[in-house]
């Protein structure tokens, strides 16, 4: 007996929920079965730290389709259910508790756990990371007036988290080991416009700073920093970065350096294997290197282009990354990954809080990053992608528009 | 009496070439598309987040929403390309003069 085709998904967050989604929709009328560790279904990730911290959204809002798209496409849920061991040459893995589940094809979207320090006292009542519906919600409830908030580490995550601590009136203080915010994404003078956007609303954020432990009677009262200063709080949020997941995919024997090392669609070094998403190094052709993301839209676009590659697709991912923030109101966003560019655009009025800056090398554009100009900003994007050589002073012309820019 | 009832909703030359812009009828929000020199109206809510689709930019016969790329046909209202699976409702057109009218389902 020939058994029905079975494709499974492991992890239903952004990326395996596109991918099992995908999958039906391309025609693949075989069992598709989506393994997920949270009891939750597959959801976006980027309301927790903004609407659903706040209080303002339901966690239902972050759901990728209603229950019955996911009936209907027949997708067979297996929720609160970790995988053990992937065998591939066995074509199986098995799950906690040792049941066995055969696949034809295998995608490994198991994404990123936060970083966590390793420090005395971070098992204490009132420390977090945020990263889950659950997190996020268990932070909501502590997040009050009365409570001082730290947040460790001047990241996207730990940014949105003190924005939703200001607006809820909490005493905010962000420690910082770099010497500025979102070091790694931002330009200096970005990171500066960033700081100050916290500054005026009220954040305490300190430099320089590393955290030696925390203490408390089992429920936190001190982070006691390296250089043996003490700072008073009843909730620290950890947010020093993602550690992906890879630890399934190296005890099968996959490649793994710095994610789960897969081709330009998406399949690992064992053929019927793929990973996509915030635990995937993939070869991006726009930027010539090989690189990991940890974008909402590449998880869902490279899980989409995986999903059509599992069934035969020749289609191949590389995009511009982008990425956005929400923080007080504010709209941050970035598109691609300036690293060489040595004359910048502003266009708009840093100072009214509504602008873009165009970072070009010799004309050509490497990147940009947008305050409250979502509408220019994605434009960018196509801006890139044409090659063309761009004049800064036209592009910082509000006067002149950004679409005649690429027809000229 | 017809089901639809049409609005003065726009002057032509208020709305360039391959340019969109919302307009509120009766409190509704909705997008009037010029592409190529022929008008298109359509529902300016994003059906995937809160966004106002008029502040995106045209590419080909799609409006792409400036908040998550979603791209709507402006001739169908088709959501062609995720994260939004759902379609935005389309919009009769009738110009008279240098006027656009909107034609809105009565009710």
């Amino acid at each position: 007996m020939v058994s029905e085709p079975t494709f499974v998904v492991i992890g239903a967050g952004q990326a395996g929920g596109w991918t099992a989604k995908t999958l039906r929709d391309e025609g693949f009328d075989g069992r598709i079965i989506l393994i997920g560790d949270e009891n939750f279904p597959p959801y976006e990730r980027p309301p927790l730290s903004k609407e659903v911290l706040l209080g303002e959204a339901e966690k239902e809002s972050c759901l990728l389709w209603p229950a019955e798209t996911l009936d209907e496409a027949n997708i067979e849920m297996r929720l609160g259910v970790r995988v053990k061991k992937i065998t591939p040459n066995a074509h199986e893995l098995t799950l906690e508790g040792g049941e066995k589940v055969q696949w034809d094809k295998l995608m490994i979207a198991t994404g990123g756990r936060p970083t966590t320090l390793p420090v005395e006292g971070a098992d204490l009542a009132g420390v977090f990371t945020l990263r889950t519906v659950e997190d996020a919600e268990a932070i909501r409830t502590q997040i009050t007036p009365d409570a001082t908030v730290l947040v460790i580490g001047a990241g996207w995550i730990g940014l949105e988290v003190a924005a939703a601590a200001r607006k809820q009136g909490a005493p905010t203080i962000v420690v910082e080991l770099a010497d500025r915010v979102c070091a790694r994404a931002l330009t200096p003078d970005m990171s500066q416009w960033v700081h100050e956007l916290h500054v005026r609303n009220g954040v305490d954020i300190r430099y320089g700073m590393s955290l030696n432990h925390f203490n408390g009677n089992g429920r936190l009262q001190h982070a006691v920093m390296s250089d043996g200063s003490t700072i008073a709080c009843d909730v620290a949020i950890v947010g020093i970065g993602l550690t992906p997941n890879v630890e399934l995919a190296a005890d099968a024997g996959l490649d793994t350096d710095n994610g789960i090392v897969v081709d330009e669609r998406s399949r690992t070094s064992h053929p019927d294997i793929y990973a996509a998403g915030d635990n995937a190094s993939h070869p991006n052709s726009l930027l010539g290197r090989r690189l990991r993301l940890e974008s909402w839209e590449n998880a869902q676009n490279q899980a989409i282009c995986a999903a059509k590659a599992m069934l035969g697709g020749r289609d191949t991912y590389a995009e511009i990354p982008w990425f956005w923030s929400d923080q007080y109101g504010t709209n941050i966003q970035m598109m691609g990954l300036p690293e060489d560019w040595n004359e910048i655009a502003v266009r708009g009025d840093r100072d009214a809080g509504e602008f873009v800056e165009f970072y070009l090398r010799d004309g050509k554009l490497e990147g940009a990053a947008a305050i409250n100009n979502p509408r220019d900003l994605r434009f960018t994007r196509r801006m890139m992608m044409s090659g063309k050589i761009f004049n800064a002073s036209e592009l910082a012309d509000p006067d002149v528009k950004l679409q005649k820019l690429l027809k000229s | 009496m017809s089901d639809v009832t049409f609005h003065n909703a726009l002057k032509k030359d208020q709305l360039d070439e391959d340019e969109a812009i919302q307009v509120i009828i009766e409190g509704k929000e909705v997008a009037i598309i010029n592409l190529g020199g022929e008008f298109f109206a359509m529902d300016d809510i994003c059906s995937h987040a809160y966004a106002s689709m008029a502040d995106g930019y045209l590419e080909g016969e799609c409006l792409e929403c400036p908040l998550h790329g979603a791209q709507f046909n402006v001739k169908t209202g088709k959501a062609e390309t995720p994260p939004a699976t759902v379609d935005l409702e389309t919009y009769e057109i009738k110009i008279e003069g240098d006027d656009i009218f909107v034609g809105l389902p009565n009710g």
